[in-house]
């Protein structure tokens, strides 16, 4: 262990982190004898009440990798990260809950691939299977390095000692328990989450004497830039600190990043598969959708306190000289700030959960989607059901190890961030072009389908490479010579989506399409959708969805 | 939570955690009382009552979805 390190723990705090560890590992152990058919082990049994299967769904996205980058954008770009938590994400929230959440759990699919297998066949499958399969080893072992990282810089810790500790438990509670386990772990991150790092603006702002005298002391630290407005700055793309123009957050991250991943994102989707019946599966990201509103309080204005608190300035990764700090690391400037002993230990336990929470989600969805969409149809198409947990479970812990591999590997790379952001844009955008079209239009056919996620996915990867091989042409995709990395991927997200639905639809025109009765469960207008019972207004999914709306809009109207 | 299976409800375990760790942070920031530590705002107390409010929620949670 090295002594160069940002905070100290006391004993208090170390008891706090290993008790976790020992809870999640004998919360494994204790789920594992329920996991024991496949519904169980990769739906957790789909029983999920609304209020798990919600906090869930929020928290698979909650993990640290998240808290600590958005933190850090936000000190970098001000407010404006904040619309990865509003217009990126609660309109798509409320479109899965109330428009496509039908048909994902009518059609009783394990995965949004298998969703693809009934609705497309397998050739569509097959490449959203693979795709999905390099993803999430990919993010797992990047959630695993930056774990390691983070525990190096803050805590002083060996990284190959965080790598393999937080690999073997994670390895061990959900090759035991499976998505109960993953679940399970999820909803203790989420409150661990939000009483670790809540306490942070909540003495920031007493610090500052309020929101007032927050962007007061901001406006004195840096004069002339302007952080804490969301939208008035969005007109030109030289008026803000990420070089974007309004219509790449409304159009690239609202309309169709945001669409692609809260809706077609199989760790996502999969928490509110396991939902016990269509209302709850409806609700589940509609609850979902209010706590996401509130995350900006947690990750958006500690980066905002940094930038009016901090003496000094932060600077990007891969410039800081020794005794600089970077954007990246203002959250745990911020706990070392304000957290005493015992409060630290909550804060570094909420940051590990939310890694290792990352780590189970990707290798949880990994054994899932290897296992229904690549081995049952392509490799051994009738087995017996225990045939497919036990290879679940032996994919639990391949996929760690791969992801271990991937982590060493995410080593040699100084910004592996910016390939994984790249990865999403590659994949999620084009794949949510064939999700809607195939749900919405029952004129696409299996042929359309392929030939547009294909070319989508491929134009993604040309527009990456063009931009990487010739600088010049970030003018022409993303609108502005100004644009940054961010921008850059909201532009190509949305002319890849374009190219796929363009060329779905003309594939689709010109071959032959199936016929209606085999649509029945998959398409819009042939699907009898059930219904929800007589149920008082406040249990209704769309009253809430209109609630979410509203308080979604006030919010845009007070940080304008 | 759990019909078919008769799982134990993930609040419970949500309580076990927030109420072990709301006494560990209660106890420590009345250990500290009269010397805080060398945090800002640390005249505020801040643990004594972030320990109990995790205490008062934990135990809540415990009594409210403890085993039947």
């Amino acid at each position: 262990m090295t002594t160069d390190r940002m905070i100290s723990l006391a004993p208090v705090d170390l008891a706090i982190i290993v008790l976790y560890f020992l809870m999640v590992l004998g919360i494994g152990f204790y789920l594992r004898k329920f996991a024991q058919s496949g519904e169980d082990f990769f739906l957790a049994g789909r029983e999920m009440t609304a209020w798990v299967a919600g906090l869930s769904f929020l928290s698979a996205n909650l993990g640290s990798l998240e808290l600590l980058g958005w933190a850090g954008a936000s000190y970098q770009y001000g407010i404006l990260a904040a619309h990865w938590y509003w217009v990126g994400a609660i309109p798509a929230m409320l479109f899965l809950g109330i428009v496509m959440m039908p048909f994902y759990y009518i059609s009783k699919t394990h995965s949004v691939p298998g969703y693809l297998q009934l609705r497309y066949g397998p050739a569509a499958s097959g490449l959203s299977a693979i795709s999905f399969a390099l993803m999430t080893i990919l993010m797992s072992g990047v959630n695993m390095y930056a774990m390691a990282v983070i525990m190096k810089v803050v805590l002083g810790w060996n990284i190959h000692f965080s790598i393999w500790v937080s690999s073997l438990t994670v390895g061990i509670y959900v090759a035991s328990g499976g998505l109960f386990s993953a679940i399970f772990n999820e909803v203790l991150q989420f409150f661990l989450i939000w009483f670790g790092a809540l306490l942070i603006p909540i003495l920031g702002l007493i610090e500052t004497h309020g929101w007032d005298g927050l962007v007061a002391r901001i406006k004195s630290n840096f004069p002339g830039q302007d952080f804490t407005h969301a939208w008035s700055t969005l007109g030109s793309a030289q008026d803000n600190p990420m070089g974007m123009h309004w219509t790449g957050i409304v159009f690239g991250l609202g309309a169709i990043i945001s669409m692609g991943y809260w809706t077609t994102d199989f760790l996502v989707v999969q928490r509110v598969l396991a939902a016990k019946d269509l209302r709850s599966a409806k609700l589940a990201p509609i609850i979902g959708s209010f706590f996401k509103m509130a995350v900006p309080l947690i990750v958006i204005v500690p980066g905002l306190i940094g930038l009016a608190v901090l003496p000094e300035h932060l600077v990007p990764q891969g410039s800081a000289i020794a005794g600089q700090h970077t954007y990246d690391e203002v959250l745990p400037l911020m706990m070392a700030r304000y957290m005493g002993p015992g409060l630290l230990g909550l804060g570094i336990t909420a940051l590990v959960a939310g890694f290792m929470a990352g780590m189970a989600g990707n290798v949880s969805a990994f054994a899932t989607v290897w296992t229904y969409d690549l081995y049952r149809p392509f490799m051994r198409k009738s087995a017996p059901d225990a045939h497919y947990v036990s290879m679940g479970r032996w994919c639990t812990i391949i996929g760690l190890i791969i992801s271990i591999g991937a982590a060493y590997l995410a080593m040699g790379f100084t910004s592996i961030m910016d390939y994984v952001q790249a990865l999403f844009s590659f994949f999620i955008a084009p794949l949510f072009g064939t999700v809607i079209l195939g749900m919405l239009w029952k004129r696409t056919t299996a042929a359309g389908g392929f030939a547009g996620l294909f070319a989508g996915t491929l134009s993604s990867i040309g527009m990456f490479l063009i931009v990487k091989f010739n600088p010049e042409a970030l003018a022409l995709i993303a609108m502005s010579t100004h644009a940054k990395a961010m921008a850059e991927d909201m532009y190509r997200a949305l002319w890849s989506w374009l190219i796929c639905v363009l060329v779905t639809v003309v594939v689709s025109l010109m071959t032959k399409p199936k016929p209606a009765s085999e649509l029945e469960g998959l398409v819009y207008g042939v699907t009898a959708i059930p219904s929800e019972g007589h149920v008082p207004l406040t249990q209704k999914p769309i009253f809430w969805a209109g609630v979410a709306a509203a308080l979604f809009v006030v919010l845009q109207y007070i940080f304008w | 939570m759990s019909e078919k299976h008769h799982i134990i409800p993930v609040w419970f375990f949500v309580g076990v955690m927030l109420l072990a760790y709301g006494i560990l942070i209660l106890i420590s920031g009345l250990s500290e009382w009269s010397n805080p530590p060398n945090t800002v705002l640390a005249n505020l107390h801040a643990p004594v009552w972030w320990g109990g409010l995790l205490t008062i929620i934990g135990a809540a949670y415990v009594l409210s979805f403890r085993p039947k």
